[in-house]
């Protein structure tokens, strides 16, 4: 026990939950925690952003990356309203983040104080838990069970709102640890009837295809996938955030599904007899048209959240549960066996695909650029080792198809909420958690300039990102969606951009730009000669497009090649 | 698919905001909500939220996981009516002088209704029962005018000889031995 101010208190505890990283921006009612921060420099290295949404997608590249819970203090009023965009993306892609919002003073609350908002009433619909605490004797608990929260069973976002006054008062403080709240059960009861009832259809599968989603990152069960594809010798295909729990060159990693996703596993959803789902979640820009998705197939879900058990799809079999404890269940009941016509049926399509879309992009050794091949030149500059961290648009389409992986946990991208401006504060989040690998961002020209503030960052705390700018002058997504769908009536898509050279140059960052192949090669040797921040400015075709594409609520067969 | 009206239970811890988290569910999904009513359970620091609406079987499911997926929420359980005994309480303000015309108190007779109170200028009746029947009896009224009528939100017991949620604390009580003797 130890006599301490509110402020204090809040770092003790969450130094006691294993922080050694902030992602925040100070201002009058958080002023109270930033005074203390002062203290504790040595244990707590806060990182100044140059906008809040900026904190909490950092918060999100460095939870992603190394599993840790990401922590954010903001300021009440607009430093809370600014973090919504990444609270909203890490509940949507179930990323473990706290988030510490000043409050005013309890006597104020409701009133309409200077920078008083509703946090809780805000935050509620996109936060696993929103608290505020207004006392000093509730931090110790009110940490405890944040944390708790935030990286147990399906992982995602907390807010704790911390009302001034509780920031000042003292406290007798002694830190608490939670692992159990009553009525919150993170990892469902496993049920060994559906253990059985699972490992009996894929036994009896002739043609059985696993869909394999951030589920098993989040579960850490890289192993145990593997483990149970190779024992039935089942074919398996990624989500977009599943990418990266198989390395690209797997044998049985038979590439991406969804809208922009490869051919054959698309294919082979709509013919396989037993589709095994492995926590993921059918999202719509995987499945398409429901009607008709695996209509012929006995379908599986694992997952640890029972809400997405039927939610989209309507499953056979659920098998409840962390994957990591039930997919060794299932293996160990399943027969050896081997689908060695079934998985070369793939390579059809494959073949497919690759005359008519991959090599387009990888192998035009004239005109202007392509974006895919300048993801694959970095990929292969990294020996396909590096961490990707990507924008939205065309470029985080074209990185998750073209870039390669040997690493899990390496597939930094906004998912479900497909946020604009995600991928630069990702990447300084993802850089700092693991500072000895490679952290490569591929963004567009439009969701640079959301999120271009914090170069301020990157050059302030030294933070060696490489960023790589797919300039084409457009919003290249809207613009092909403009191009096949509105009689390429290009509204509100066109950009005058500024020099970006200049913008780095002027925040003190290494950059070049290049619109030849002999200048890619270049830039790419420069931009990796040491380990500093660099931004390579790639001048690409202006009307590329993202290619195979599935249009929205089509089935997912139906895949346009051209 | 066939609607059907439900009846929700959440059992919650006595959180602020719960309300709020619950209704949300609600509106993402568009559906209205025809009855709710709240109120402390018989166990202490125990809330129980009593829900009516009208929706199909596989909507039902959804909005039950996504309720039980709240923090605080101990519990959530549906049933159809068949499951339950279940009441709502209605009042009526009519005039007094409308009451003693004979002919209105043979409605409240055959309606087993209840005067609770009796002024010189009004009278409050009070009727519990279902819909349909406090329903039915504000129509008999109204032909001599009502002045007021307002009815419950639902509520309901289960006549099923299993108490779901004794079970479930029972065992989340255990699980928490386990973890703590750890
Ligand atoms: C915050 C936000 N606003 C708008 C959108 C809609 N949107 C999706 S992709 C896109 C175009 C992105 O353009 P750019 O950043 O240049 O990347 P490109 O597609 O050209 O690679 C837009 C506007 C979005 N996803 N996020």
């Amino acid at each position: 026990m130890k006599e301490v101010t509110g402020s204090e208190a809040l770092l003790l505890s969450i130094i006691n939950e294993g922080v050694d990283t902030i992602f925040g921006y100070p201002g009058g009612t958080i002023i109270p925690v930033y005074n203390s921060l002062y203290d504790y420099k040595n244990q707590l290295n806060h990182i100044l952003m140059r906008h809040e949404q900026g904190a909490t997608h950092a918060a999100q590249g460095y939870a992603r990356v190394s599993g840790k819970v990401g922590v954010c203090f903001v300021t009440s009023g607009p430093g809370v309203t600014n973090t919504i965009t990444g609270i909203g993306d890490a509940m949507i892609d179930s990323t473990p983040m706290v988030v510490v919002t000043g409050q005013v003073g309890t006597s104020a609350l409701g009133t309409d104080a200077f920078q008083e908002i509703d946090v809780i009433g805000i935050t509620s619909p996109i936060t696993k838990w929103s608290y505020q605490i207004r006392r000093a004797e509730d931090i110790a608990w009110a940490v405890a069970r944040a944390f708790y929260i935030a990286r147990s069973g399906r992982p995602g976002p907390v807010v704790l709102d911390f009302t001034k006054n509780a920031q000042l008062e003292t406290v007798n403080f002694e830190p608490k640890k939670c692992n159990f709240i009553r009525s919150y059960q993170p990892i469902p009861d496993i049920n060994n009837d559906k253990i059985k009832l699972a490992a009996e259809a894929i036994n009896n599968a002739k043609k059985p295809f696993a869909l394999v989603g951030q589920g098993v990152t989040l579960g850490n069960a890289e192993k145990e996938l593997k483990q149970f594809l190779e024992k039935a010798d089942i074919p398996a295909a990624f989500t977009l955030l599943g990418e990266s729990a198989m390395e690209t060159d797997y044998p049985l990693n038979r590439g991406m599904l969804g809208m922009h996703g490869n051919v054959a596993p698309n294919m082979k959803t709509n013919e396989c007899d037993v589709l095994i789902a492995i926590g993921m979640r059918f999202d719509d820009r995987v499945t398409g048209n429901t009607a008709t998705y695996a209509r012929q197939a006995k379908i599986i879900h694992f997952d640890i959240d029972p809400s997405e058990i039927s939610k989209n799809v309507k499953a056979d079999i659920s098998v409840l549960g962390n994957v990591k404890d039930t997919l060794p269940l299932v293996t160990n009941l399943l027969n050896k066996n081997s689908h060695r016509e079934w998985i070369a049926s793939f390579d059809e399509y494959d073949k497919k695909e690759y005359e008519k879309v991959i090599s387009k992009e990888l192998e035009t050794k004239t005109g202007d650029l392509k974006m895919g091949e300048v993801v694959r030149a970095i990929s292969d500059a990294v020996d396909s080792s590096a961490v990707l961290v990507t924008d939205v648009g065309q470029n985080q389409m074209m990185a998750a198809r073209y870039f390669k992986f040997r690493q899990n946990r390496s597939m930094i991208t906004s998912g479900g909420l497909g946020t604009m401006g995600f991928g630069i504060p990702a990447a300084v989040g993802a850089k700092l958690a693991v500072p000895s690998r490679t952290v490569c961002l591929f963004c567009g020209d439009g969701g640079f300039q959301m999120t271009m503030q914090e170069l301020g960052t990157i050059m302030q705390g030294e933070i060696g990102v490489k960023i790589i700018l797919l300039d084409n002058e457009w919003l290249g997504m809207v613009r092909q969606l403009q191009e096949l769908f509105c009689e390429k009536r290009y509204s509100a898509t066109k950009m005058k951009n500024p020099d970006f050279c200049e913008i780095a140059k002027a925040y003190g960052i290494k950059s070049c730009r290049v619109t030849t192949r002999e200048e890619l090669a270049q830039g790419v040797k420069e931009m990796f000669a040491d380990d500093k921040a660099y931004v390579l400015v790639a001048n690409v075709e202006k009307s590329g497009l993202v290619l195979p594409m599935t249009p929205a609520g089509t089935d997912v067969t139906n895949i346009l090649l051209e | 698919m066939e609607k059907k009206l439900y009846t929700i239970t959440v059992f919650s811890e006595n959180t602020p905001g719960l309300l709020n988290q619950i209704t949300i569910v609600f509106t993402r999904r568009q559906l209205n909500i025809e009855t709710l009513s709240v109120s402390p359970s018989s166990i202490e620091g125990i809330h129980k939220f009593t829900i009516s609406v009208y929706c199909d079987a596989d909507m039902i499911e959804k909005v039950i996981k996504q309720i039980d997926k709240r923090i605080d929420v101990i519990k959530a359980y549906y049933n159809v009516d068949e499951e339950l005994v279940y009441q709502e309480i209605a009042l009526y303000k009519v005039s007094t002088e409308d009451l003693l015309d004979s002919k209105l108190e043979s409605i409240i007779r055959k309606y087993n209704a209840r005067i609770l109170e009796v002024d010189r200028v009004y009278t409050i009746i009070e009727m519990t029962g279902h819909t349909e029947e406090t329903q039915q009896l504000f129509e008999e009224l109204n032909k001599f005018n009502v002045l007021q009528f307002v009815r419950s939100g639902r509520i309901s017991i289960t006549k099923s000889p299993i108490e779901q949620l004794n079970d479930y604390l029972d065992k989340r009580e255990i699980r928490r031995k386990e973890i703590e003797g750890k």
